[in-house]
């Protein structure tokens, strides 16, 4: 059996979305900048994915700027507002430290630029508290950035209150918003957000195109310098093709999202279970409320998360790992060790992120390959024969629920 | 993450997974923290090595990498053994991905490591063998590098 379950890595393309962009990539090949009729047939598409966009996440069109990726989005709403308006307001930010790395790592390189950023830490199951936010905000801070939806356990933040917070100090607010758009309601009103940050390749559309939604009156800095396209603030020649499957993208899974929302769920509360109940010392790292519909995150004691993502490929399942080996990085994943996991379990983490496409039958067939997989990997490891040796074993970590 | 098809052989059918019960030397190097352990045990008769198990728990080369050096030792005298180096275990393995040079690191040192316990056992003295206390506290993966080769 083949199983794809690593849609918060990236998703196929939905069938209807390819169909409709198609055509941009065959004989609608004009450039939307000129003004004969096969420029202005795409740059009307072009128009009509941004209303689509729009409309998603409750904003106008003209607040809808495509970037190359959601990247690009998190690197401009930073980079932007902080060349815009340090003068005015100061060189302060703050964050989470579960941020994706397109933050994080924007926010680390600004550090060595002068800029003081404030990460507030996350608690067990991933949340920061409104609180944390209001007590860190300073009459230098510049921004507060915090995601929407987290990339790893699927940890949702509670926005519209840091929304009224950061509105209430006047403090500009920027989320990023590419785990969540197209899977939880997003709308820009209701979280008072300023920039907001979208990729496409999240939502059944393809890599390498996103958007930042920028509120009316705020007025980042370009990232890129060059031609008049998006309104001269985002210059570069339109990826129209992409763009339009964006729209198409976006549009179907809103309103696709209530129905979808049930299945998926259904789904991950299943494979949980599954894995926890049959297979021991397993922690949870998926919190139990207010997270993504799909994520599941879970740290398999005893055993290291790449050699599991190498055996689940060997049985067709696809999935993701936060170890340091699977990630290529020298470090467990950032966020797992923020959740307060020691090295070692963070090591052994695994991340199953399903969508509409996943069925029972699949759910079902990686519990079981799980079962099988830990059995194998934990026969072989030391420490496990350090554990079944302890005739009564003790936990000795912090278990995450 | 690209591995040859020699270390996903190794990784997925490995050789000489398992334990010793009555061991000549066993050997244990690795931190948990650092997301690798590998643990050795020698069977040695008449200077020979004449059964070799390993325990690994850590990514598909660390596993690998045990693999291949269990294999490169079996039914070899000690003193040849001990001439084991990491290069030999990547090559045998048609090499490894850069960042993952530190598991043959590691499975040369499991292996001079259960020598220098069988050696112990015999009165003797590893450091006349020429083997330095492994390195257990530091990895790659943790930044620290006491034994960078
Ligand atoms: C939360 C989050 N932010 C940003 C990104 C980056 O998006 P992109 O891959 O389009 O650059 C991703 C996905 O990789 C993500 O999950």
């Amino acid at each position: 059996m083949f199983v794809y379950a690593d849609n918060a890595a990236t998703t196929k393309i939905d069938p209807e979305v390819l169909k409709v962009m198609l055509p941009f990539l065959k004989e609608n090949f004009g450039n939307p900048s000129t003004f004969y009729s096969k420029g202005r047939e795409v740059s009307l598409a072009i128009e009509h994915a941004r209303e689509q966009v729009a409309q998603a996440i409750g904003a106008k069109p003209s607040e809808i700027y495509f970037t190359s990726c959601g990247t690009e989005s998190d690197n401009w709403a930073i980079r932007g507002i902080a060349s815009r308006y340090t003068e005015k307001r100061g060189k302060h930010i703050i964050t989470t430290n579960i941020e994706h790395h397109a933050v994080l790592h924007t926010l680390k390189a600004m550090e060595k630029e002068g800029y003081e950023v404030t990460y507030l830490p996350v608690d067990r199951e991933g949340f920061i508290s409104p609180h944390q936010v209001e007590d860190a905000i300073r009459p230098d801070t510049l921004l507060i950035t915090v995601m929407t939806a987290n990339n790893e356990i699927g940890s949702v933040q509670p926005i519209v209150e840091i929304g009224k917070i950061a509105r209430a100090h006047k403090v500009l607010f920027h989320t990023d918003a590419v785990q969540a758009v197209g899977h939880i309601p997003v709308n820009v009103e209701e979280m008072q957000v300023d920039l907001l940050s979208l990729s496409a390749h999240k939502f059944c559309a393809p890599k390498g195109i996103g958007a930042l939604y920028i509120r009316k009156g705020v007025l980042p800095n370009n990232l890129l310098q060059g031609g008049g396209q998006e309104r001269g603030k985002r210059p570069g020649t339109e990826n129209t093709a992409a763009i339009v499957g964006m729209g198409a993208a976006i549009e179907k899974a809103v309103r696709t999202m209530e129905q979808n929302t049930a299945k998926i769920s259904v789904l991950r509360d299943r494979l949980i279970a599954g894995i926890m109940n049959n297979i021991p010392y397993c922690i949870r790292n998926t919190p139990t409320h207010d997270m993504l519909p799909g994520t599941v995150n879970i740290s398999v004691r005893y055993i290291e998360g790449e050699s599991l993502l190498l055996l689940l490929d060997m049985n067709g399942i696809c999935a993701s790992s936060g170890s340091a080996c699977a990630s290529g990085s020298l470090d467990p994943s950032h966020v797992l060790l923020a959740l307060g996991l020691p090295h070692e379990t963070a090591h052994g983490s695994v991340r199953f992120s399903l969508n509409h496409e996943n069925t029972i039958e699949q759910v079902d067939y990686i519990i079981q390959t799980m079962q099988s997989i830990t059995t194998r990997l934990r026969d072989m490891s030391p420490l496990w024969e350090n554990v079944s040796k302890e005739s009564s074993f003790q936990e000795k970590e912090p278990v995450v629920l | 993450m690209i591995y040859s098809e020699k270390v996903m052989d190794h990784f997925s059918n490995p050789r000489n997974v398992g334990a010793i019960a009555d061991a000549d030397g066993v050997g244990e190097v690795g931190n948990a923290k650092c997301g690798d352990i590998m643990k050795i045990y020698l069977k040695i008769e008449n200077d020979i090595i004449t059964d070799v198990k390993f325990k690994t728990f850590g990514c598909g080369a660390a596993v690998a990498t045990s693999s291949m050096a269990t294999e490169l030792i079996k039914g070899k005298p000690v003193s040849e053994a001990l001439k084991l180096t990491n290069k030999a275990v990547v090559d045998a393995l048609d090499g490894l991905p850069a960042v993952k040079i530190h598991c043959s690191v590691l499975a040369e040192e499991a292996i001079k490591a259960a020598i220098a316990d069988y050696l112990v056992k015999q009165g003797k003295n590893p450091a006349d063998y020429g083997i330095k206390e492994a390195c257990n506290s530091c990895c790659s993966s943790c930044g620290s590098s006491c034994n960078e080769k």
